[in-house]
């Protein structure tokens, strides 16, 4: 082989500059393999109740941050929650598909009324709501109250009104419900649980 | 490489051989096809778990919704009725990235990294990796990959690596209200099917079985049917799925050789270029030249 003393420089050179363009980076890239992230790490998690149907079912709701000051939360994902006797992690379409309704434009986040007479729904503020619903309640309990039955004995009923209270509650707030409730002398009341 | 959480044991056209020393469990998630109310709380959940939200689509008078798997929906429920035994039947199979032992989409991909095979036999796509040329939709047995018209990249079920790399159950799995779709090691839900099967076959379906189909090696995906011999009657299930033999030809012995050929034409060229060098025209021949043309 006969290599000239310019041939045999022509051939280092390109040699140099191969290798020196791989250090550079203009190689083929190894080929990295990691799955994605597992995005709920240091995510905030908070048990819930799916506010669907009357099952309720146990959800975990996790959302971003550590609920440090300056971290505003936002709810990024839910699933079902293993710990919960009624799903045991297992969640229906609708439940699976919680965080589009937590999310969406249509959601109603603020108490409206619609006024006797009205074919429209106003917006009120939580005080205004509560305020209206307890004058309606005192109103109707002062006029039909009963607090003797024909015999004479003391019944202390109040007919006139209805409570559906919720199906998502556990047994310390249907406590409470059912103390209220029964202060107040209401007989007819239920959850929607028995829908 | 230290970045990996979970095990690789292949990857799509890279020939350095994968570590294999690790020896971990085998998962596997099994669908009972006879305990499936066909609720789709599994499609909502793959959806809100992998960050992707199909186009609302149209009824067109059946349930499957959407109609096809597409970027944006790595499983779905596909509706099947059919007359077996004189009587109507309801199948209803939730379709999917099988996670076949042997991929037929790893195999065809030309990118490398673009398709990994876990050692726990999952088969993830690397979208970052992904070159969009479609040859994982040609080399898959079950059509399951799907090129995305946002970003021309190949996208399927990813059987929740991220989920099981850190303990979990797939998305999917975890959801199903009925129990249809579990998850495990592949060797418990085998157990598991077995008594499934049994069951079956107590109540009359003297053909149930277990779908874990040994030409693409087994999958870890399976399906427990009421009719394993006619496994097309769900939905078009592949009878005895395959890698396609274009594939497996072009792939497995073309490949090496064209490499060969390649490598031999280069050097080839090299040494011709050094020894020869290149092909000059001298001053004379030139000036003889010019002078024809001048005439």
């Amino acid at each position: 082989m006969n290599v000239s003393r310019r041939g045999f420089f022509k051939v280092c050179a390109a040699g140099m500059t191969g290798s020196s363009l791989a250090t550079m980076g203009f190689a083929p890239t190894a080929a990295l393999a990691e799955v994605r992230q597992y995005k709920l790490a240091h995510a905030t998690e908070t048990r819930s109740i799916c506010p669907y149907c009357s099952v309720s079912c146990g959800t975990l709701v996790y959302s971003m941050g550590d609920k440090s000051k300056n971290a505003k939360a936002r709810i990024f994902h839910i699933e079902g929650d293993p710990d919960n006797p009624v799903n045991r992690g297992s969640l229906c379409p609708k439940g699976a598909g919680l965080l589009d309704m937590v999310h969406s434009p249509l959601r109603l986040t603020h108490p409206e009324v619609r006024e006797p007479g009205s074919n429209e729904w106003k917006r009120i503020s939580w005080d205004e709501a509560f305020d209206r619903i307890a004058r309606h309640m005192k109103a109707d309990r002062d006029a039909n109250f009963i607090e003797k039955n024909d015999a004479g004995l003391t019944v202390n009923r109040w007919n006139t009104f209805g409570f559906l209270a919720s199906s998502a509650a556990s047994n310390e707030p249907g406590y409470l419900t059912h103390k209220v409730l029964r202060g107040l002398g209401a007989v007819a009341f239920d959850t929607q649980a028995r829908i | 490489m230290a970045l990996q959480s979970l095990d690789i044991a292949r990857r799509s056209a890279t020939t350095t051989e994968a570590p294999k020393v690790r020896e971990t469990t085998e998962v596997a998630k099994l669908i009972d096809v006879s305990a499936c109310i066909g609720c789709k709380a599994c499609q909502a959940a793959c959806m809100e778990w992998n960050d992707i939200r199909p186009e609302v689509g149209n009824n067109v008078g059946i349930y499957d919704n959407p109609q096809d798997l597409d970027d944006k929906t790595w499983t779905l429920m596909r509706f099947t009725e059919v007359e077996e035994n004189g009587r109507l039947e309801w199948l209803i199979r939730k379709d999917g990235c099988m996670h076949c032992a042997d991929p037929g989409c790893l195999k065809a991909c030309p990118s490398p990294g673009a398709i990994i095979q876990y050692s726990n036999g999952i088969v993830d796509f690397h979208q970052e990796n992904c070159v969009g040329c479609g040859y994982c939709i040609t080399g898959c047995p079950f059509n399951i990959p799907r090129l995305s018209k946002t970003d021309n990249k190949a996208y399927k079920c990813s059987l929740c690596s991220d989920r099981v790399a850190v303990g979990q159950a797939p998305a999917c799995a975890k959801a199903c209200p009925t129990g249809a779709i579990k998850f495990g090691a592949k060797e418990d839900m085998v157990h598991y099917a077995e008594a499934r099967i049994d069951d079956l076959k107590d109540r009359g379906y003297q053909n149930a079985g277990l779908y874990d189909p040994q030409g693409v090696g087994g999958t870890h995906v399976m399906y427990v049917l009421h009719h394993a011999d006619k496994p097309t009657l769900y939905a078009d299930l592949p009878e005895n799925p395959q890698i396609s033999p274009t594939v497996a030809l072009w792939k497995g012995v073309a490949k090496p050789l064209a490499l060969l050929a390649l490598g031999a034409t280069a050097i080839g060229s090299l040494f011709h270029y050094v020894m020869k060098g290149p092909n000059e025209v001298s001053k004379e021949l030139e000036a003889e030249m010019e002078k024809e043309d001048a005439k």
